[in-house]
């Protein structure tokens, strides 16, 4: 019976043969198609809107390729848009978003690293308490923070200017920022910590020689995080600062909801575009990083 | 050179009582063996001599000096560990130098010290190498040479060898004790690997739930050993536990079953003995004869074989004596299969007797 079924030559053999178009490919493939034309046709609609001129839109064609391609909206949304009394567009809200990112996204993941650092690595009397108290900070609803903070800054001479916002940034991204590092410190595997001290590694020396080299994936996760949340915030900037120090967001906000003449589509389209960018550059850049490091969270030993 | 000695050290993790009141002393160029099974604390005790975790009682010496508050780098260790803790982002030259350069030592100095060790160990052609692109081997080979050049007196072992294959952990503990026997410094080695602990040390400490068991020489250990849990955890395969009771005047018959085996001539311990005491007699497989050799034995017996077992170079029998399971070990080309008799012969003179509730050496 064995012999019959060794020499029988129609056994299968080699490897298991696979089929290109199978019900359940066509099935996954027309899903994921359907879902992307679902997300990238709005973004399509933007564009195309964003280059053309006034006259084209009011044609009503709104999917439509602009038949005469123009930047004149998105020069117009750079430089010339007015909001309030300012004309200079929305390179104003970009500077000066930029001036609240950077100091916020240097300070926060500095602090937060070095707290999650020490959280998991140098447990001290009273280490897990602090650590779930800053974790319930996450959860207390901003709406309840919004005045006492203005308040806050108020007192401290901050209120209107970039460094206030930069400080509530910074603040409000601490609990899940700590959260990240520490659970990404924590996979790091003890004896290598050991190994240092007995090395003679101090609390700096480990945390810059050994533990920052080991950790590039999860600062990009957290430059991300913190890219996409500061930029796109409007709450924090509408409140804590004034017109000359508006961030992009609400300058964008100022723009699109302007009251006075038409409305110019093709401007704000091109306005929206250009506030959205930023995320998305950083995400193009580090995109492969992202998901490494979230994959490394995530496998915690 | 140093010798190193704990007293009365507690460690507790919040209510958990690992280390409970352990004294040890290890004299300068003493090569000490921790053994034990896992989770019995052994790693916890090595921590605490390096300066790793804080003791929640108790004093650490080293080379007389009170260390019990010091940091790791300053009680002269080095230390290896389990699964290398190599810094993955240094070569393995930055490994080597990164303790000396902490301590601040003159890059002169540096570089003979890792030619040294390096020279030692055989890694000089690895020395530029990241630790991804070395063999397991060769990463421990790494973690030693980063306590060589530490240049200590005191070594500390965590395991070093349960993460590599059969063949190499072989290759390394000769090395190892090679190592030894040059440096003549004191070590303390921490293993569950009861070759590991036989082959390599001048004394073993046995311990079990945060205590040490038994101290002693690998072959007092293996032929006297001081409790039941000391007897079943060294050798392999296992001592076989015959329970039974003592009678005679002197206490000094063992009675399991109809079978009365005399002690007179054994080495008994200042245990109290009492007659109709209970107790268990521990007789190891290697230890009985087969065959025309049992004959000489002072306790011999036909039994019925039930179980064989080929390992090569010998052959495990199982079979029940006195009504109750009973394993020794055959020559390897021994031809014997399940339900043959054979005869077999023991001497309790080489036995070990303990009390069944106390489980103390008798
Ligand atoms: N950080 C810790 N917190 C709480 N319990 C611990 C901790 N480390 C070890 N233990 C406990 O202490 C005991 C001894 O552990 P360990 O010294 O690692 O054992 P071994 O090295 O002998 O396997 C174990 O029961 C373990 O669960
Ligand atoms: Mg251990």
């Amino acid at each position: 019976m064995v012999d019959s079924a060794l020499n029988n030559a129609a056994e299968p053999r080699g490897p298991k043969p696979k089929r290109a178009f199978s019900r359940a490919n066509i099935f996954i493939y027309g899903t994921l198609l359907l879902v992307s034309i679902y997300y990238l046709l709005p973004l399509y609609v933007m564009i195309v809107t964003s280059l053309k001129g006034m006259p084209e839109i009011r044609l009503g064609n709104v999917f439509g390729p602009p038949l005469e391609p123009t930047f004149q909206p998105w020069i117009k949304a750079w430089a010339e848009a007015c909001t309030g009394i300012n004309c200079d567009g929305l390179s104003r809200g970009f500077w000066n978003s930029v001036k609240i990112l950077i100091p916020s996204i240097v300070l926060s993941i500095l602090i937060a690293s070095v707290n999650g650092y020490a959280l998991a690595n140098w447990k001290f009397k009273g280490s897990e308490t602090f650590f779930t108290i800053l974790i319930i900070g996450a959860f207390i609803p901003y709406q309840t923070m919004l005045y006492p903070i203005v308040i806050m800054l108020r007192e401290i001479k901050l209120m209107g200017s970039i460094w206030g916002l930069v400080l509530v940034h910074t603040v409000f991204g601490m609990p899940i920022l700590t959260l990240l590092f520490r659970n990404y410190f924590t996979s790091i595997p003890e004896e290598l910590f050991k190994a240092a001290r007995v090395d003679g590694a101090g609390f700096w020396g480990i945390y810059f020689k050994i533990m920052l080299p080991m950790s590039l994936p999860i600062f990009v996760v957290a430059i991300i995080l913190q890219v996409t949340g500061i930029w796109n915030d409007f709450l924090f900037g509408v409140i804590y600062t004034k017109p000359d120090t508006y961030p992009m967001t609400v300058q964008l906000n100022n723009i699109v909801n302007s009251v006075q003449g038409v409305k110019e589509y093709n401007v704000n389209m091109a306005a929206t575009l250009l506030t959205g960018l930023v995320p998305l550059v950083i995400y193009f850049i580090s995109g492969k990083l992202f998901v490494r490091g979230i994959a490394a969270g995530a496998v915690k030993g | 050179m140093a010798t190193v000695s704990v007293k009365d050290l507690v460690l507790n993790f919040g209510s958990v009582k690992v280390l409970r009141d352990l004294n040890l002393n290890i004299p300068t160029g003493e090569f000490l063996v921790l053994l034990g099974a896992s989770g019995s604390g052994k790693s916890t005790l090595l921590n605490c001599i390096a300066g790793l975790l804080d003791v929640t009682d108790g004093q650490i010496f080293i080379d007389d000096k009170n260390v019990t508050w010091s940091e790791p780098k300053d009680r002269g260790i080095g230390m290896v560990f389990q699964s290398y803790a190599l810094y993955p982002q240094m070569t393995v030259k930055g490994n080597l130098s990164f303790g000396l350069k902490n301590a601040g030592l003159p890059k002169a100095e540096i570089e003979k010290r890792i030619e040294r060790a390096a020279s030692v160990l055989q890694i000089e052609p690895l020395l530029d190498r990241k630790p991804s692109a070395l063999s397991g081997g060769q990463r421990q080979r790494v973690a030693i040479g980063r306590a060589l050049v530490r240049d200590v007196d005191v070594f500390l072992f965590d395991e070093p060898l349960s993460n590599l294959d059969a063949k190499l952990r072989a290759d390394l503990r000769v090395e190892i004790k090679r190592l030894h026997q040059k440096l003549k410094n004191t070590m303390i080695y921490v293993t569950h690997d009861q070759v590991e602990a036989m082959t390599l040390a001048d004394r073993i400490a046995v311990m079990s739930q945060g205590i040490i068991l038994q101290l002693d020489t690998p072959t007092t250990i293996y032929n006297r050993p001081a409790n039941k849990y000391v007897a079943g955890f060294i050798g392999s395969p296992e001592m076989n536990f015959l329970n039974g009771e003592l009678s005679g005047a002197k206490a000094n018959v063992f009675e399991t079953s109809d079978k009365k085996i005399k002690l007179t001539s054994y080495e008994f311990s200042d245990e109290e003995r009492n007659n109709g005491q209970q107790a268990i007699l521990g007789v190891r497989p290697e230890q009985v004869a087969v065959a025309d050799q049992a004959t000489a034995m002072p306790v011999t017996e036909t039994v019925e074989v039930e179980l064989v077992e080929p390992m090569g170079a010998d052959t495990l029998v199982w079979s029940t004596y006195a009504g109750q399971p009973f394993r020794f070990r055959m020559e390897g080309t021994a031809n014997v299969s399940p339900g043959d008799k054979v005869k077999i012969g023991f001497d309790p003179t080489k036995a070990s007797l303990f009390d069944t509730n106390s489980e103390l050496r008798l």
